[in-house]
């Protein structure tokens, strides 16, 4: 019998009111994603793909539809539940790659785990094996302003996957960043799917980038079109 | 780890907070300095004692009582001691060298103030002399005194020079005890009054009385007045600390301002405390954002802007209670002549502490209910 899909999305439709005015974003998506995907969602600027990657990883709630993921339907949660199931579920890698100023590498990637009820030292650990796996084991101590862009996001990268979660949400990770710095975040995540097996949802301009991926989608104006597949998958 | 963020936190802008924090030490000590005003206007009520009652002239303090009554008083059922006195109001070299002179019996009224102490010896010495006077020891230190010396008061109620010989220093008994009175022999006084002025000898300023059972005091305040009703000197006895009372409303509408005052400025702070949490919540709504969107539900976010608003004015309240003390030393230094007992309670100090608590705790309601109540997808926006 084949695994069940890790994502479902079922007839979601969003759009967000803009003073009278309401704009529709998303119309009557469906989509599945397979356990283990590395998929790169592509589109121009305005089509839908932030929002979409919103509405999977439960930072926003859709108008209507439904959406599943490793069988719990997140459409249905509500705020504090969804925050509760993202902090154990769900990693993070954000364009700008969102650190907290005041904290060190090793802290900002501690930061999840303070949900996770582990002890200091398990989390320091944790932490450490984290920052171990993107390659700033000697970085542990930097604040932000101390490391480049592509050392930044790697660590935005140890944070996201440090609680192990089923799946990461990628919005433009690669888009603050020169080639090399690039290269490296891409094929960390290429790791992170193939040897930790790690579903990705990736939200690219970059074509180099979704190259990358397993798989692409295609959103324009809000709607799901075909999508070549990518050589790798 | 959740420490170090609210410490990093405040100290992100350090000149803002710096700034804040400052603002809320200036608060807490002008607090604290305002409430100690205050209570230094009520020192003489808290110094009373229940057993004691005050008996004066109905019409006003400063018309006398004949001698004769302390006899009658005396007499009423419950009054165990009865000690009499006349306000001096003489002053020491220049006018502006004021405080406190009573002429006194003093053998009944050190009996029952047994909270001025004395050396046995030097006790005994005042006793034993007539023109002998006894100073509280900040009195005795403010102008120099030592035993033995002679002491000139210029009298204005009573005018003349007045020589007294120091007999005794006394020590109040604990930090309520005003230590900055004179006290003289009421004999030696009506004695010069009768050579000098016969019309105001064997005239008496105030009765203090101390009664057996201090639950009676009422009705033995009634027995006494009734005792002299509708005679020529018509008597008003109260409690000491309803007598107290009396001087302290005269200077109502005062502490009534300071009150204010107080308070006003516990509200400029809160008001600077809050504008502070509120710009930081503002550039930070993106960082509260990541929070949560790594899990951290609302109600933790708001705990951390609760927490750094409460680091703040921690910090300054800690500050502005330690600078209370010395502050407070120097106003006295200042002004002790017109504030005998200047100290800064521990109840002031626990105000103190609570208005940082409730600065704290209100400057950031606002800023934490908005961070709480952020749209992840909304601050993170990004549309593609």
């Amino acid at each position: 019998m084949a695994e069940a899909p890790l994502i479902i999305i079922k007839d979601v439709v969003k759009s967000y009111r803009r003073g009278n005015q309401t704009l529709p974003v998303l119309t009557d998506i469906d989509l599945t994603v397979p356990r283990g995907a590395f998929l790169a969602l592509m589109g121009p600027s305005g089509s839908g793909k932030s929002t979409l990657l919103n509405l999977i990883a439960g930072l926003d709630a859709p108008d209507s539809g439904e959406i599943v993921v490793d069988g719990l339907t997140v459409s249905d949660l509500t705020e504090s539940d969804l925050a509760r199931w993202r902090a154990v579920h769900v990693g993070f890698i954000f364009q700008f790659y969102n650190l907290i100023p005041v904290l060190t590498a090793l802290e900002n990637v501690e930061l999840p785990l303070l949900l996770s009820g582990l002890s200091r030292r398990q989390r320091r650990e944790h932490a450490e094996n984290a920052l171990a796996l993107v390659g700033l084991s000697d970085r542990l101590d930097h604040y932000p302003a101390e490391l480049s862009g592509g050392q930044q996001q790697r660590v935005s990268i140890a944070r996201a996957v440090v609680s192990d979660p089923t799946l990461i949400v990628a919005d433009e990770p690669t888009g603050d960043l020169d080639r090399n710095s690039a290269e490296d975040v891409l094929n960390l995540m290429e790791r992170l799917n193939l040897e930790l097996g790690k579903t990705i949802v990736m939200v690219t301009h970059d074509p180099h980038a979704a190259r990358r991926a397993r798989t692409m989608i295609y959103l324009d104006k809000g709607v799901l079109s075909d999508a070549p597949q990518n050589p790798l998958a | 780890m959740l420490l170090k963020i609210l410490w990093r936190n405040a100290l992100r802008h350090r000149l803002r907070t710096s700034l804040t924090v400052a603002g809320m030490v200036v608060a807490i000590l002008s607090f604290g300095l305002l409430r100690t005003v205050i209570d230094a206007w009520y020192a003489g009520v808290a110094a009373s004692a229940a057993n004691r009652l005050v008996t004066r002239n109905a019409i006003s303090l400063i018309f006398p009582l004949p001698l004769s009554y302390a006899a009658q008083i005396r007499a009423v059922d419950g009054v165990r001691l009865v000690a009499l006195g006349n306000w001096f109001g003489a002053y020491y070299q220049d006018p502006k060298n004021f405080f406190a002179n009573f002429a006194v019996s003093a053998d009944s009224y050190l009996a029952m103030y047994p909270e001025l102490v004395f050396p046995e010896a030097d006790k005994a010495a005042f006793m034993r002399d007539r023109k002998g006077a006894a100073v509280g020891a900040k009195l005795a230190t403010r102008f120099g005194w030592k035993l033995g010396q002679t002491i000139v008061l210029t009298g204005t109620i009573f005018p003349g020079n007045w020589e007294f010989t120091l007999r005794a220093i006394y020590k109040g008994r604990d930090r309520t005890v005003d230590e900055t009175m004179f006290i003289l022999h009421w004999d030696y006084l009506n004695e010069t009054m009768k050579e000098q002025s016969p019309h105001r000898a064997d005239q008496v300023g105030f009765f203090m009385i101390e009664v057996n059972d201090s639950t009676r005091a009422a009705g033995i305040a009634q027995a006494i007045d009734a005792r002299f009703a509708n005679s020529r000197a018509e008597t008003l006895t109260e409690t000491e600390k309803a007598f107290q009372l009396g001087f302290v409303a005269m200077s109502e509408a005062i502490i009534l301002a300071i009150r204010a005052v107080s308070f006003v400025v516990i509200a400029i702070i809160l008001a600077v405390v809050a504008n502070t949490m509120a710009m930081s919540v503002r550039e930070r709504r993106r960082e509260y954002a990541v929070l949560k969107t790594l899990g951290f539900t609302g109600t933790q976010i708001a705990g951390l802007i609760f927490g750094e608003s409460l680091v703040i004015t921690a910090l300054g309240g800690a500050l502005g209670i330690a600078l209370t003390f010395p502050a407070a030393q120097a106003f006295k230094a200042a002004v002790g002549q017109f504030f005998p007992i200047f100290n800064v309670s521990r109840e002031t100090i626990l105000l103190d502490a609570a208005v940082s608590l409730t600065v704290g705790l209100l400057a950031a309601a606002a800023p934490a209910y908005t961070a709480a109540r952020v749209r992840v997808a909304q601050a993170l926006r990004k549309l593609g």
